[in-house]
């Protein structure tokens, strides 16, 4: 009886095994269908601005309406003028730097390089009127631009080259009387034109995500969800959750999938396992850049050729410049598939003026830190932007190049064409010294991918990592991947025991066989 | 004078063929998670490696408790005695119809060479597979909940000492799937270790040391 029991027993706990293994978690399944639900919910505006006599006017000024906003929404002029929409800096530590005062005031990128000196056309996107011009002032609260945040009328728009002021054929009044909570056209009439055109600088943000379908973003799907900017970016008080690495250093602010779905929304635990050391967004986005093309390569060094004295401009099939009389030649790509680093969310950055120590390497404009061994970090995409762009060999510093100027024979490069002068003008007016050389040197910037997350049985299948052959994962190499990584001595050796054992067999029994034969034959 | 013994007991045979099922169900699972090939699909064979790795450990735990209560781990204490012989015998002896050197009887199933074979199997191998695969399932847990004495840096070493063990194993198999037909016929050992009995040379002294065994049991 006893071996009886022992064998039944022992069937027991492996059923009890097989079913705790296979039978799927129900609980994360209704949590999708929650938010999904919290978050179809249309939104009903709490007060009807029309109504109110303070937007019953004619406004002249841009500001007048900010003034009439601030009448009964004091203190949020306040708010905003403290977030980096207003600033355009933050001060954040960086590693061997200390704290420093950062942002897109004074950073450099490798697209457009500096605003510094560029105002007029760059804070196009400031989340205000005049900056750049010498009668503006930080804190000055009519200058704040409720407007381009807060128009729910989708007619409100900034003029071009108007150092932030609105195109004058805005109706004000009508914008005024239809405000509201932003929007995705809010958000994206800045963010999709990140670097001076539709998707040029982040991939993963850009105007097919006015009106994205399933396939392009499962969030923000018009036929889905439909989510809008804000219900993920949540803000209080103005402040708006979320980093973007090319103007942060810090782990701090940050916005991750887990705060909805949590660490581990996974039906399979061999999923769930994966979070610890995958970022979502590795997986679910598989590819970006999937409706239009996003810039790869910025080349300068080829930007001030002109055509019988003007400039000019090449096309690609898709209508994306190849090149550009006032900015070079470019490289783009859609339907991308992502690099990938280990990212802790804490960063560095090339600071304007800094020298660069090594020549031989592209210079990184921005560090994204981390690795294996760092229990904060995570597998993450990331786009990789490549520059080639203006730089002093002699002081061994970027140069923040005059681009933009209203008109001819300021050194403005897209006036004049002349590189010596829109460096000279340029570092002059940036406060930088400059040896009256100009180079091009190699540049890097890395951006993590957030958006475009795709339908899930378009995420990223096991073995496009898994694998030793064009793993997704093959240049992170500080860790060991089952099915990627082998030592190929063990390998080696592993197959040459096999194979002895196996010979060996054959070979003895082949004996027994010819020596039996042979004992039958003398018997 | 040949005579039919119950030589495998129930739970014995039992725990061998599961066993069998086990292993060799966990080494192809295995080598698809290592990349060699695709069958099941790799999450697929990942859950089926882990779900087949605990029934292994379930079924080890119940055979440790059999061999403990039985006795039966005696069978496995390693022994110079004709351990030469049993050499001799493979390498020489069995091509020229010479008598196996080691009786088989029900207090000694195993010649010296399986003694050793089975013991490094079930002190080391088995051990290492087991310790092994359950770091490489929970290598993560330790390091995330930060307790810095058992944290592990990388899968690296545990992960290669677990194909190492792999590749011991696949090999043992080979030669133990050869091995079963040098008994006293090619199926003589086959079909003990399926019916539990088999025809073996009686040995009246061992006889009588069985009996008195059960005598002292009862």
């Amino acid at each position: 009886m006893g071996k009886y029991f022992l064998i039944l027993a022992f069937l027991g706990i492996e059923l009890a095994v097989v079913l705790n293994v296979l039978v799927p978690n129900q609980d994360n399944a209704k949590d999708l269908d929650l938010l999904k639900a919290k978050y179809s919910k249309e939104e009903k505006q709490p007060a009807d601005h029309s109504k109110f006599a303070a937007l019953n006017k004619h406004f002249d000024r841009p500001e007048d309406v900010t003034l009439a906003c601030i009448s009964c929404h004091n203190e949020r002029d306040k708010q905003i003028m403290a977030t980096n929409h207003w600033t355009w800096e933050k001060t954040e530590y960086m590693k061997g730097k200390g704290i420093v005062n950062f942002g897109k005031i004074n950073a450099i990128n490798n697209f457009c390089v500096s605003i510094k000196g560029n105002e007029g056309s760059c804070v196009k996107c400031h989340a205000g009127f005049g900056l750049g011009k010498p009668e503006f002032s930080l804190n000055d609260s009519a200058k704040v631009d409720c407007l381009i945040c807060h128009d729910n009328s989708e007619t409100y728009m900034k003029g071009q080259d108007m150092n932030g002021f609105p195109d004058p054929t805005v109706d004000l009044t009508k914008v005024a009387q239809n405000v509201g909570k932003p929007e995705r056209s809010n958000c994206g009439v800045c963010h999709f034109y990140g670097g001076g055109g539709n998707n040029v600088k982040h991939g993963d943000l850009e105007e097919a995500l006015f009106e994205p379908n399933k396939e392009l973003d499962v969030h923000m799907a018009v036929d889905q969800v439909n989510m809008q900017c804000v219900d993920c970016h949540k803000t209080i008080d103005h402040k708006i959750k979320g980093n973007l690495y090319s103007v942060s250093s810090m782990d701090l602010n940050r916005l991750t999938c887990d705060e909805c779905h949590s660490a581990t929304p996974h039906k399979e635990d061999i999923l769930n396992e994966h979070t610890l050391k995958v970022a979502c967004q590795t997986c679910h986005i598989p590819t970006y850049a999937k409706a239009n093309a996003t810039k790869l390569e910025w080349d300068w060094s080829t930007a001030g050729r002109l055509r019988n004295g003007e400039p000019y401009e090449i096309d690609d099939k898709d209508g994306n410049h190849t090149y550009l009389s006032i900015k070079g030649s470019f490289k783009w790509g859609k339907n991308l598939q992502p690099d990938y680093a280990w990212f802790n969310g804490t960063a560095n950055h090339y600071l304007m003026g800094e020298v660069v120590k090594d020549t031989t390497q592209p210079v990184q404009i921005n560090t994204l830190y981390g690795s294996y061994s760092d229990v904060n970090s995570k597998i993450t995409p990331i786009k990789i932007h490549k520059g080639n762009q203006p730089y002093d060999p002699i002081n061994r510093i970027l140069i923040t190049p005059k681009l933009y100027a209203d008109k001819k024979g300021e050194g403005a490069l897209w006036m004049d064409f002349d590189w010596q002068k829109s460096a000279e003008v340029g570092m002059k007016e940036t406060g930088l010294p400059y040896s009256g050389k100009v180079g091009f040197i190699k540049t890097e910037a890395y951006c993590p991918l957030n958006h475009m997350v795709a339908p899930k049985e378009k995420s990223v299948s096991c073995t496009e990592c898994h694998t030793n052959s064009n793993s997704r994962l093959a240049n992170l190499k500080d860790f060991y991947m089952p099915a990627r990584d082998r030592s190929p001595f063990i390998e080696d050796f592993g197959l040459a025991f096999i194979a002895l054992a196996f010979g060996g067999s054959l070979v003895h029994g082949g004996a027994r066989i010819i020596s039996k034969s042979k004992t039958n034959k003398k018997g | 004078m040949k005579k039919k013994v119950y030589i495998y007991k129930g739970f014995e045979r039992f725990w061998h063929w599961s066993q069998a099922i086990l292993v060799i169900f966990l080494a192809f699972t295995g080598f698809e998670v290592h990349g060699s090939y695709k069958f099941f699909g790799y999450e697929n064979a990942t859950v089926y490696h882990q779900i087949a790795a605990y029934s292994y450990i379930v079924l080890v735990i119940f055979t440790i408790f059999w061999h403990f209560t039985t006795g039966e781990w005696r069978q496995y204490i390693p022994t110079w005695k004709n351990f030469k012989a049993q050499i001799n015998y493979y390498l020489f002896g069995i091509f020229k119809n010479a008598p196996h050197p080691t009786k088989k009887t029900v207090l000694t199933k195993l010649n010296p060479l399986q003694k050793l074979t089975y013991l490094g199997l079930k002190l080391l191998v088995i051990p290492v597979m087991a310790t092994t695969g359950l770091l490489y399932m929970f290598y993560r847990y330790p390091q995330s909940h930060r307790i810095e004495s058992i944290n592990i840096d990388s899968l690296h070493t545990i992960a290669l000492i677990h194909t190492i063990g792999a590749f011991l194993i696949i090999a043992f198999l080979i030669a133990h799937l050869y091995l079963i037909t040098t008994g006293s016929t090619v199926t003589s050992n086959l079909k003990a270790m399926l019916t539990g009995y088999e025809d073996i040379e009686s040995d009246e002294k061992e006889d009588n040391k069985v009996e008195e065994i059960k005598e002292e049991i009862n």
